[in-house]
């Protein structure tokens, strides 16, 4: 049976049109749809429809506003950052740019009420108003009386109207203190992926069968649905990588049929990008000059993490060094690794067993500057003199932020450091200089 | 057995103007069943199908009042008494009506208002002026409002008033009729009457309970609140102008008389336009109410919550099913409506997530059992997810480490893992510090109902020890 919408007080031609353009979301139009009953009709004050993102809240309800022409106003909470923005577009939106230019310099939401039944004396409401708040999380941060006046507002204005929440967070993390009028929630499910299959198949190229375009995107779930389900997020991706899976067919190297050879050609493509375009690493942009670019020529494709490798003046690798040694090996082990002749030391049986006390789990420690120094002049092998260049380095490299400054600004005599590079990081650096790292680490004994 | 269906071809005429009473359209509607009754034994079902939504939504909405008292007769009677006490014989008074969110408070002041104003004496002289906390936030706004309610902005016109207390006197000093002495009665109410006493000094509740007391002019105050405690909130000075009069609306229904409720909110009145509709409608409602599964669902809804507002939403859930096709409210209905009000909404976000983070959040849970919910980091996290791979998994791979960030970060967008508080720009992302806001059991249901999970990972989270 195919599920057609139906509701007595709208067209059917628009609900076809509706229908259409809300694929794999029949159910919830349908109950949407079912709760807004007819136009002349009161809809409950205040919904609250919660759901993932890039699951198709905002997306059916524009359409169902849009194809229905029903009033509205959508309002993104992101941008009506003051309360003034937030009422002037409502008004606009419901009444036009005359009731908006009756709201006072800063308007309270008072006068927003006020003008509002001012408004509805003139101009009744024979159909259900709506107004819908996207990114309603960003509500509980407003105003602390804006969030319950919003949920009542139908009572407040005395008007047909019904508030309607989009958020990805749930109900429960609204609330507030002392209670407030409790919306209608509703769910918008996560697609299955068969319904992200379909969705995604809609867009096929046109000088390309939908059947060659559904077994591209097949391969392109198969790789990515493990870690992503968000479907922004696949279709752009599916966008910027058909002209690669295209290409041996556009050489003529493969048939549209030859699933493997085609799957073969673009795996590799879509685990790199994983590592890049999916993190942000490269834009876009960088990503399809990519592609068109030869093989050979592609090898070094600068990411954004590529430019927090600096190169740095060999003292300077060497306190870093030193401050990664700082702040990962406890203080106590120092005489073991720096100190000739150390002595015997006992390994207690209680610190082994725990493995959570492994450093490099648990994060940096801090310490103090004379540590810093102790380490750094047992580890560089040449002798340095304590000048100051050697102090401004370690303030440069504070300004790098690969060291943090924990101790506050005041306190000149006997400031504390934190190391922020990762292992990685300083493995990288550790190796252009010779010295190897890992024999000194605590953690890898 | 349905008469057969006339095709109506005029438009539905009747336009609901939003804010007026209903019982004038109720009055029209019966003048044309009058003329129109010797002809049709009852209207076509789609209309009547439309009716019925129109009236039970306006009646789920709070719109529509019921006629009579239900449950709070008493109250009702004490209030009624009160205020006309103010209207009729110029008697200063202030009451507070406090109850639980949705018990019914603004349904009982609307009601009693609709009684009140039946005698014509009280609808000639009382004035009303209606503030909510809400909107009226500071004392300069609400004495705005007071002035703008009593139609008094032209006689204050641009003077400048020294306090509070002076602004208030010349506006009731302004109500003063011509022939008598004294001024017309005002009644004041004061919704979400808590928040007023947050305002700075409290002038403004300080001054109208003082006006109360004081012979100046007849005024009522009416407070309606959530919160019991609501004196503690009042100052000293206040507090002692007051008089103490609270009306509470506790309702301490028995379980019969809740579902007497439900029959009552899903009811038609006698007035309705098909007679014979009307009585089959009812009489299915009897029967839904008997059903036992039906019975059952409402025991559940009663044990949680018995105000109204919780009840309506059920009930508009129900209402929303009601079609042509169908034009009755059946027990699977009720069932379904409640299991949408009864759903998990956390577990429900937990089947969207991705495989990857469905693992990191069984991580998570191993990490809270081990070391009992101490708070943890990406770093151990990962540790543990790696471990998890190492020795159990063949389904999963590893991801490099910015993915596995990437997924951390989604959570915590998602509010299911929450930052402990502490100096979060000092330390790297890898080591903040992080919180489960997800309950064990909450979890574990989330994983049977997760789409194609692979066996390994449901027996990772189902072993005790990662």
């Amino acid at each position: 049976m195919t599920s057609v919408l139906q509701h007595p007080g709208y067209d059917e031609e628009k609900l076809r049109r509706v229908t259409e353009q809300t694929p794999c979301r029949e159910a919830q139009t349908g109950l949407l749809l079912s709760l807004m009953g007819q136009p002349q009709q009161y809809s409950y004050p205040s919904i609250f429809v919660y759901g993932h993102r890039a699951s198709g809240k905002s997306h059916v309800m524009q359409v169902l506003l849009k194809e229905l022409e029903l009033p509205h106003a959508t309002i993104s909470c992101v941008e009506c950052v003051s309360n003034a923005l937030l009422f002037e577009k409502m008004l606009l939106s419901l009444f036009g740019c005359e009731a908006a230019s009756l709201l006072p310099r800063t308007p309270s939401l008072s006068d927003f009420v006020r003008v509002y039944r001012h408004q509805c004396v003139d101009s009744p409401a024979t159909q259900t108003r709506y107004i819908v708040m996207e990114k309603a999380e960003l509500l509980r941060d407003a105003d602390v009386n804006l969030l319950p006046a919003l949920l009542r507002l139908q009572e407040l204005v005395d008007d047909n109207l019904t508030v309607i929440l989009l958020s990805e967070i749930t109900w429960d993390k609204f609330r507030p203190n002392t209670g407030c009028y409790e919306p209608l929630v509703l769910h918008f499910p996560d697609y299955s992926k068969g319904d992200l299959q379909q969705i995604l198949s809609r867009d096929s190229h046109p000088s390309y069968s939908a059947d060659f375009y559904s077994s591209y995107i097949n391969i392109l779930l198969g790789v990515f649905y493990s870690v992503c389900r968000d479907l922004r997020e696949l279709h752009h991706l599916a966008a910027l990588n058909f002209s690669k899976f295209c290409e041996p067919l556009a050489e003529g190297k493969v048939k549209e049929s030859d699933t493997h050879k085609l799957w073969r050609n673009i795996e590799p493509h879509l685990k790199k990008a994983m590592q890049t375009v999916y993190l942000r690493e490269v834009s876009s942009l960088q990503w399809e000059q990519m592609q068109q670019m030869e093989e050979k020529e592609a090898g070094a494709l600068k990411g954004l993490s590529a430019h927090t490798h600096v190169e740095l003046p060999y003292y300077s690798k060497f306190l870093l060094i030193a401050a990664y040694l700082a702040s990962y090996n406890p203080a106590r082990t120092d005489k073991r690794f720096f100190l000739k002749h150390h002595g015997k030391i006992k390994k207690t049986n209680f610190l082994k067993k725990n493995e959570k006390t492994s450093n490099h789990l648990l994060g940096p420690k801090p310490f103090p500057l004379d540590r810093l120094l102790a380490v750094f002049y047992s580890v560089v092998d040449s002798r340095v003199a304590p000048s100051a260049s050697i102090f401004s380095q370690i303030s440069s490299l504070v300004t790098l932020q690969l060291l943090t400054q924990v101790s506050h600004d005041d306190q000149l005599d006997a400031p504390k450091y934190k190391c922020a590079v990762s292992l990685d990081f300083i493995s990288a650096i550790s190796r252009t200089v010779n010295f190897d790292i890992v024999k000194y680490l605590y953690d890898f004994l | 057995m349905l008469q057969p269906i006339r095709v109506r071809d005029e438009p539905n005429q009747e336009v609901v103007i939003a804010g007026q009473v209903v019982f004038p359209r109720m009055r029209k509607n019966r003048s044309i069943m009058s003329k129109r009754k010797a002809k049709y034994a009852h209207l076509p079902i789609g209309e009547s199908i439309t009716q019925v939504q129109s009236m039970l939504r306006e009646r789920l909405c709070n719109q529509r009042l019921p006629d009579k008292p239900e449950g709070t007769e008493a109250q009702h009677k004490h209030l009624l008494e009160l205020l006309r006490r103010t209207a009729i014989h110029g008697e200063s008074n202030s009451v507070l009506i406090v109850g639980p969110r949705g018990a019914g408070k603004t349904m009982l002041l609307k009601c009693v208002l609709r009684d009140l104003l039946e005698d014509k004496e009280a609808q000639k002289s009382l004035l009303q002026v209606h503030l909510n906390g809400l909107l009226q936030t500071d004392d300069r706004i609400a004495l705005k409002e007071i002035t703008r309610q009593l139609h008094l902005e032209n006689v204050v016109g641009d003077k400048v008033f020294g306090s509070f207390a002076e602004n208030l006197a010349f506006l009731l000093e302004a109500l003063k009729k011509g022939d008598r002495s004294s001024s017309r009665p005002v009644l004041f109410i004061l919704d979400e009457f808590d928040l007023f006493a947050h305002h700075k000094n409290q002038t403004l509740l300080y001054n109208l309970l003082d006006v109360s007391q004081s012979a100046q002019a007849p005024i009522a105050v009416v407070g309606i609140t959530c919160r019991l405690d609501v004196l503690e909130l009042l100052e000293k000075r206040v507090k002692s102008r007051f008089s103490h009069r609270q009306i509470h609306l506790l309702s301490s229904l028995t379980f019969t008389q809740y579902l007497q409720r439900v029959q009552s909110q899903l009811s038609l009145p006698q007035d309705f336009p098909d007679v014979k509709f009307a009585q089959d409608w009812n009489d299915s409602i009897k029967t839904l109410c008997e059903d036992k599964s039906a019975e059952e669902a409402l025991r559940r809804h009663f044990n949680s919550s018995k105000d109204f507002r919780s009840l309506h939403i059920l009930l508009m859930l129900c209402l929303s099913r009601v079609t042509v096709a169908k034009p009755v409210i059946k027990p699977a209905d009720l069932l379904e409506a409640s299991r949408l009000c009864f759903v998990d909404a956390k577990a429900n976000m937990l089947h969207g997530l991705s495989i990857l983070e469905l693992c990191l959040i069984i991580a998570m849970k191993h990490l809270n059992d081990v070391y009992e919910g101490e708070p943890f980091n990406l770093q151990m996290v990962h540790n543990e997810f790696k471990k998890f791979l190492q020795r159990k998994s063949n389904s999963m791979y590893n991801f490099e480490q910015p993915v596995i960030m990437k997924a951390f970060e989604h959570l915590q967008q998602l509010e299911l893992i929450r930052p402990v508080d502490g100096s979060a720009a000092k330390t790297q992302k890898e080591y903040q510090l992080m919180r489960l806001m997800l309950d064990h059991s909450q979890i574990m249901e989330a994983l049977q109902k997760y789409p194609l999970c692979p066996t390994d990972v449901k027996q990772w989270a189902m072993s005790a020890f990662g």
